[in-house]
């Protein structure tokens, strides 16, 4: 038996409406429909009445949803891709992330994110939002890369007092298998090294870990050693794990599918370079997608966003320095 | 499922000169309130802002008392209802801690001025985005249903100018297709802060709209509190037999500036001696001493009593503490664990 990554999320979101009563899953057409990409195939038969059909209102979605914890309630939200959950950043990021500051109340929403590009996708249906809301304060912003992450940091992410953006990759939604879902996994806010070495850590997240894997491949046929740091979790980041790893490479490239100015990879280089200045051999390097909106056409889209050969590129220029 | 916690409860005002009455010394004492935290804003005791409901305090209240918070009735006022946080149950010291930011106050003096709330109770925070606050008090009524408490409604306020955002339009519509029970009041004032309507609507009359979300429709006078009180009585009795939101237009006239900072010179003489530029405290006051509810002595009384109660209420939130930075938590999340700390580097 194999199990994919989008099964995985469908999975979790079963499980989470089976043990909790107090969980609902509200979004456009995740009811009979199972959403635009089945995440939630089956799930309103299952559950009558708990896996409702939202109209196109991003805003009062998560706005419900905000008011619904208050009863109890811990709702989960499927934002059809995670592009339009511009329209709802308002309730997201001044309603939401501030409620429990403001008020001594928490908010445990869970807004899933459809996240990253896909060939076809445009610049509409293919963005990584994750650093704009790892900005505000008082979200936790998760950035699953493999099957047994996606299932457990979501199962997770809905028993979390805090609202939780949830950054599923749909290049790895029918692309990533696993053999088995996991009975236990790190919790979130720990990185996990995804593959270990010794000459340079590639810091990423999502599908650019699979991406930086193939570039490890190809480095060790050249006879470098990468290690690779899946951060797992944007908001909190485990800087300890990133630190430990650069102690042991001295070397640091940073890999994110967002655009480039700020962001993720500025935020881990930023930490590295303030508290592990010491222990860096070379200047740290940054590969993000190009700063121009995501292209259409697979050609373009290739090109834009980092790729195995383009990260192994910069980790020949790291290794070099 | 959770059970109901309240099964229901007479509303608390047996008939209408109770009611009245009522409603008219909470937008004296709201009146009063508003007065006194304008002037420690213009002596410099309070900061950011003071944000008055004259002329607005009828509608106001009768949202308010339509609504009932130990039925788990929710409440969603915003930046002119001192009158209605009052009467559904807000207590006026933590409103005067809010101002004068007291550590002991709802919000810690985290917030300020009108954003505050308290959420057991069931009255909303408000945020400064306007419109944003209705789909919130729809997701309480949502988790009410899933919980089967079904006899909540909720009541949320809005102005005019609040009515041309994207929030108030999806969360209306929302409202309308989940068939809430929710009771939205607009209050009419015809300026968002200098706007005025003519540049905030193309409708002859907000109420037109209510055909359009599939929800029923009330336009009032705003002005004439026996008009208020009735028909928020009676579209929050529609609401809560099932007949979906209730859209509630409330003509009148903003009887001051959007803030005290604001002197309103916008405002013209022809809205000011318009219909709707006359006083809801005065009439109210009126119609009081007119209907033999009330006489002048009595309400000279009240006027004396709350003055007293105001004083008590802004000398107690002045004479308390403010926050101190190094006893601040410093900590935007409920899971401790999952706080980053605040990085210097």
């Amino acid at each position: 038996m194999s199990i994919t990554y989008l099964e995985a999320i469908q999975a979790a979101q079963d499980r989470a409406l089976a043990e909790n009563e107090f969980v609902y899953i509200y979004g456009q057409d995740v009811g009979s429909f199972g959403g635009a990409f089945k995440a939630t195939k089956n799930l309103a038969a299952k559950y009558p009445g708990r896996v409702i059909d939202a109209p196109i209102s991003e805003d009062a979605m998560v706005g419900s949803a905000i008011g619904a914890t208050a009863e109890g309630m811990r709702p989960i939200l499927e934002m059809q891709f995670a592009d339009f959950s511009t329209i709802a950043i308002n309730q997201i990021c001044n309603q939401a992330a501030t409620q429990f500051w403001r008020t001594g109340i928490p908010c445990p929403i869970t807004v899933r994110l459809p996240s990253g590009g896909t060939e076809g996708g445009g610049p509409f249906h293919s963005q990584s939002m994750e650093a704009i809301y790892a900005q505000y304060p008082g979200l936790i912003v998760l950035t699953p890369a493999t099957v047994e992450d996606a299932y457990s940091m979501l199962l997770e992410a809905v028993t979390i007092d805090d609202p939780v953006v949830f950054c599923e990759h749909k290049y790895l939604y029918y692309h990533l298998k696993a053999d088995q879902l996991p009975d236990k996994n790190l919790p979130v806010g720990k990185a996990r090294i995804a593959r270990t070495g010794k000459h340079a850590t590639v810091v990423t997240y999502s599908a650019m870990v699979h991406e930086a894997l193939r570039a490890a491949d190809t480095l060790e046929e050249e006879g470098w050693e990468i290690e690779i740091v899946d951060l797992r979790s944007i908001k909190p980041i485990d800087t300890d794990t990133v630190l430990a790893s650069v102690a042991r490479t001295g070397r640091l490239l940073c890999v994110s599918e967002a655009f480039p100015w700020g962001g993720v990879n500025a935020e881990v280089i930023s930490r590295v370079t303030s508290e592990g200045f010491h222990l860096l051999d070379a200047p740290p390097k940054r590969l993000n997608a190009k700063d121009t909106p995501i292209p259409f056409h697979p050609n373009l889209w290739k090109a834009h966003r980092p790729a195995s050969q383009s990260i192994a590129s910069s980790l020949r220029d790291l290794l070099r320095y | 499922m959770a059970e109901a916690k309240i099964k229901g409860s007479k509303n608390k005002y047996c008939d209408s000169e109770s009611r009245y009455r009522a409603a008219f010394r909470y937008m004296l004492l709201a009146r009063v309130f508003e007065e006194r935290t304008a002037n420690l804003y213009r002596a410099g005791k309070i900061v950011g802002g003071v944000f008055m409901g004259k002329g607005q305090e009828a509608f106001s209240v009768g949202l308010a008392l339509a609504l009932d918070k130990n039925r788990g009735d929710v409440y969603g006022p915003l930046i002119r209802d001192q009158a209605g946080r009052l009467a559904f149950g807000e207590a006026l010291l933590d409103a005067a801690r809010t101002y004068l930011g007291s550590i002991e106050g709802p919000m810690k003096a985290r917030e300020g001025n009108v954003h505050r709330g308290n959420i057991p109770m069931g009255i909303i925070p408000m945020i400064s985005h306007l419109g944003s606050h209705i789909s919130v008090v729809s997701g309480r009524l949502i988790g009410k249903r899933f919980c089967g408490q079904k006899d909540a409604i909720g009541g949320v306020c809005i102005g005019d100018g609040g009515t041309s955002t994207g929030a108030f339009h999806e969360a209306l519509n929302q409202a309308a297709v989940e068939k809430l029970p929710l009771v939205v009041a607009v209050a009419n004032n015809q300026f968002a802060y200098s706007t005025p309507t003519d540049r905030q609507f193309a409708c002859d009359d907000l109420v037109d709209r209510a055909i359009g979300y599939g929800v029923e429709g009330h336009s009032i006078d705003g002005t004439d509190l026996s008009l208020c009180l009735d028909t928020f009585q009676k579209a929050a009795t529609r609401a809560r037999e099932g007949y979906g939101p209730q859209l509630v237009i409330g003509h009148l006239l903003r009887l001051c500036g959007h803030g005290e900072h604001d002197d309103a010179s916008y405002i013209s003489e022809k809205h000011k001696q318009g219909v709707f530029g006359r006083d809801c405290v005065d009439v109210a006051q009126q119609y009081l001493i007119s209907s033999g509810w009330s006489n002048l002595a009595e309400i000279e009384q009240w006027t004396a009593e709350i003055q007293k109660e105001v004083e008590k209420a802004t000398s107690c939130a002045q004479r308390e503490s403010g926050p101190d930075p190094f006893q601040e938590t410093w900590q935007a999340l409920a899971t401790t664990r999952l706080a980053e700390g605040n990085s210097t580097a």
